[in-house]
């Protein structure tokens, strides 16, 4: 069993693609980290010897902010825009999106599914 | 190194002076300012800026974490009262 920084490995899978199931580290990290420990980014994560995975954990460990200490992160900065008062903060509080995009249309990611406005009358297709 | 680190930030030049003597004098004043786009310094810190918004000047109390930061970001030019509806005609016909 694989358990790194908190999470459990797939078994059946290559390490390369394995580590980006851990929050933070994506495909350029995760062959970063391999070519670092030396260990071959094709080997399936059931194959790992147990040096080779406690190699791995303790290269995190050291280098890379993953899991909760980079959702706290993620989360500090944003509190950081919301309580200077900036735009930026302000379009965080209410839900909006903050890199300048439109709102007349789409936002749907950012807004969540469309609420029923009172009076307006349905388009319906002929 | 990016092209915008290298040009470093941007400050208008008439700001950045008069900060600068506001400083050497030890003094604390309301700097009235419409350039929007100037960068936060360190040195602005502590500084209250009168930034405005294309029609009024929006008092912004520079701090710490502001830096790095843009005037501009702390005085909103848009005004959102509200969509209108049922609720906001309700609440026109009998003001009580």
């Amino acid at each position: 069993m694989a358990r790194i920084a908190g999470v459990d490995l797939p078994r059946e899978k290559r390490v390369e693609v394995a580590l980006t199931y851990i929050f933070g580290i994506g495909r350029p990290t995760s062959v970063r980290l391999l070519s670092e420990s030396g260990v071959s980014p094709d080997t399936r994560v059931r194959d790992l010897s147990d040096t080779e995975v406690a190699r791995l954990r303790q290269l995190i460990e050291r280098s890379v902010r993953v899991e909760g200490a980079l959702r706290t992160e993620v989360a500090m900065n944003i509190k950081r825009l919301m309580d200077i008062g900036s735009y930026r903060g302000s379009r965080h509080r209410k839900g909006l999106p903050v890199r300048g995009q439109r709102t007349h249309t789409n936002a749907r990611t950012k807004k969540g599914p469309r609420r029923a406005i009172a009076g307006k009358k349905k388009v319906t297709k002929k | 190194m990016s092209r915008s680190i290298k040009k470093g930030p941007f400050v208008q030049e008439a700001l950045l002076g008069k900060v600068q003597t506001l400083n050497a004098k030890n003094e604390k004043k309301v700097v009235k300012t419409w350039s929007r786009s100037s960068t936060i310094l360190p040195e602005f810190v502590g500084h209250t800026f009168a930034v405005h918004n294309g029609n009024k000047f929006v008092p912004v109390y520079a701090t710490e974490n502001m830096v790095g930061h843009k005037l501009g970001e702390f005085a909103p030019t848009r005004l959102f009262r509200g969509h209108s509806g049922k609720l906001v005609a309700d609440k026109k016909a009998k003001p009580e």
